[in-house]
């Protein structure tokens, strides 16, 4: 057999120290972006190519790699992820959560609780929160060096005046150690508290915008609100019908034309472990029916 | 009971022999002054006098080429401006000053709502009560004279007019004692404007405002000021009471300016 034509982890030695400096940098700043200098990757922006770069420079041999889109390990996208690192790498990978030692992930943090030997790497899109309302970078920058953050309750002021509550759903604004303002990258607001003294490292890659930022373990998240419309994970009021999780995120799934739909855990590794331990949700294939109210 | 005469006897805000210069222009030369709390001056004088430029000094926008401005602070401690650190010069600006740009969409988010605009600068201070916020930010639309109606709506949907006076709100929302504005009548029709001045000009007399405010409508000076400084070529060549200066103008150059817009 040929050696492969690519270093460990398909990028060069010179390159995962300078971005594993950057990962530095940002663990000893938590919730500040760290600018690196993106590589391109052999996969197009929006695939995770800053999470993919983190992954690339913190990975040993010996590390256990699961990738999750969505909640998801079977996704194209997680797939060929997977694929990768195991073709350039050579790691072992995994679906299962608790046997991972590097989670790479994009839109989900995992239900099973993790641990202080895993890390969990994010792949971000847009990784500055005070974007949508100043555009000017040098504004931005500013704003968090002064730590100026009125715009970000503008921003929750405007969902409340609109919707009558915080509708904003995904991308939920974060105060990290009673600093910086951070965006945790499009999960759902239901998996803010679990970013908040968590023991797992937790890194997030924006490759496109070329940002690197971490929450060290055990540090302080905490969900911007008002003190009358305090902050509320959401999650649909139901079962899953797969393993009937009454604690997980679900993902609403339409099953025909006539309003019929299922909730399932998104994390579905979460949910096999579960329907393998023996539980059941009220259905198993059957679309389930939402009972009518009243 | 004596100290509010005290402080009311000391000057808010001091300009000494300040000057700017761009390159061989000299923009603003050597002006002095004080202002005190409650006091409305007007700074008038031709296009490319130097008006704007002496404005952007005095609120610590632009770095001075010769001489200083000094500020009392809330706290009673006289500040030369230039010493401030980038917070404390954003502090101030947010919350005891208050700035009305000529062209509105300058001082607004024209994309956000009008309540939020208001609310902005309460949130910038830690307020973190929705209800309290959008009280507040309806009551200073009632006094502005924007249908509370209009609460949610964002200031592209408002006239110039509204713009303007949402403006004035926006800034006014943290009790600033002074106010600095550029033309803040400019471009507006003349109906609305007359509007706009009897709103600014019971609001600073409720308010107790210190008021800076550069124009080129002698009619707005006449109207608001109590003191009047004259520019030209960038110094100022006549100060004095507004209905003393305009009623009698001393230099040719304030002659001419009155005679050329105050109708005979
Ligand atoms: N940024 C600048 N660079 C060079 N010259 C300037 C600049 N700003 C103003 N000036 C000049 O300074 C003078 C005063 O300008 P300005 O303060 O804008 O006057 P006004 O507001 O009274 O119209 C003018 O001659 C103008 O051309
Ligand atoms: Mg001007
Ligand atoms: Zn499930």
């Amino acid at each position: 057999m040929n050696a492969p034509a690519y270093n460990f982890a398909y990028l060069d030695e010179q390159t995962k120290r300078m971005i594993r400096r950057a990962i530095l940098k940002a663990i000893a700043i938590p919730g500040y972006q760290v600018p690196f200098a993106s590589r391109e990757m052999p996969m197009p922006y929006g695939w995770g190519t800053g999470g993919v770069q983190v992954t690339a420079a913190i990975l040993g041999p010996d590390d256990v790699l699961k990738v999750i889109d969505q909640g998801s390990d079977d996704t194209t996208n997680a797939i060929s992820i997977r694929k990768f690192f195991a073709k350039t790498a050579g790691v072992a990978t995994t679906t299962a959560t608790e046997n991972a030692t590097v989670i790479q992930t994009r839109h989900r943090i995992p239900e099973t609780a993790l641990g202080p030997n895993q890390v969990l790497v994010y792949q971000v899109p847009i990784p500055e929160p005070l974007r949508f309302l100043e555009p000017r970078e040098t504004e931005t920058r500013r704003m968090h060096a002064l730590a100026e953050y009125g715009l970000m309750h503008v921003k929750l002021y405007e969902d409340i005046a609109r919707f009558g509550h915080i509708a904003t759903a995904y991308a939920y604004p974060v105060k990290v150690n009673g600093r910086y303002v951070m965006d945790p990258s499009p999960t759902p607001k239901f998996d803010n508290p679990k970013m908040d003294n968590c023991p797992a490292l937790q890194l997030f890659g924006a490759g496109r915008e070329k940002r690197i930022y971490a929450i060290p373990p055990y540090t302080q998240v905490v969900s911007l609100d008002f003190e009358d419309h305090p902050f509320e994970p959401y999650r649909f009021n139901a079962p899953c019908a797969l393993c009937g999780a009454e604690n997980s995120y679900l993902d609403e799934i339409v099953t025909d034309d006539k309003g019929g739909r299922m909730f399932v855990c998104s994390d579905t590794d979460f949910c096999e472990e579960r329907q393998t331990a023996g539980h059941h949700g009220s259905l198993s294939a059957a679309p389930y029916k939402e009972k009518a109210h009243g | 009971m004596a100290e509010p005469m005290l402080e009311n006897d000391q000057p808010l805000l001091v300009a000494d022999a300040l000057g700017k210069s761009y390159g061989r222009i000299a923009a603003c030369r050597d002006v002095s002054f004080a202002l005190y709390p409650g006091e409305v001056l007007a700074i008038v004088g031709e296009s490319g006098s130097g008006k704007s430029t002496l404005l952007q000094l005095l609120s610590g926008q632009l770095a001075a080429s010769s001489g200083c401005v000094s500020y009392r602070m809330r706290d009673g401690v006289t500040r030369d401006l230039a010493t401030l650190g980038e917070a404390e010069r954003r502090f101030l600006f947010r919350t005891d000053w208050g700035y009305v740009h000529q062209d509105p969409a300058q001082g607004l988010r024209m994309a956000v709502s009008a309540g939020a605009n208001v609310g902005e600068r309460l949130m910038a201070v830690g307020w973190n009560h929705y209800g309290r916020i959008r009280d507040t930010a309806s009551n200073w639309l009632e006094r502005v004279e924007i249908d509370v109606a209009r609460i949610d709506d964002a200031p592209r949907t408002y006239s110039g007019g509204m713009r303007q006076r949402l403006q004035i709100a926006r800034n006014l929302v943290t009790e600033p004692r002074l106010v600095f504005m550029d033309e803040p009548t400019g471009g507006l029709d003349v109906s609305v404007q007359a509007r706009l001045l009897d709103l600014l000009r019971n609001l600073v007399a409720e308010l107790h405002l210190a008021v800076i405010i550069v124009t080129h409508d002698l009619a707005v000076a006449r109207l608001l000021s109590h003191r009047v400084m004259v520019m030209k070529g960038g110094r100022v060549i006549e100060t004095g009471l507004t209905d003393q200066v305009l009623d009698d103008p001393r230099e040719p150059y304030t002659q001419l300016l009155v005679s050329s817009i105050l109708p005979p």
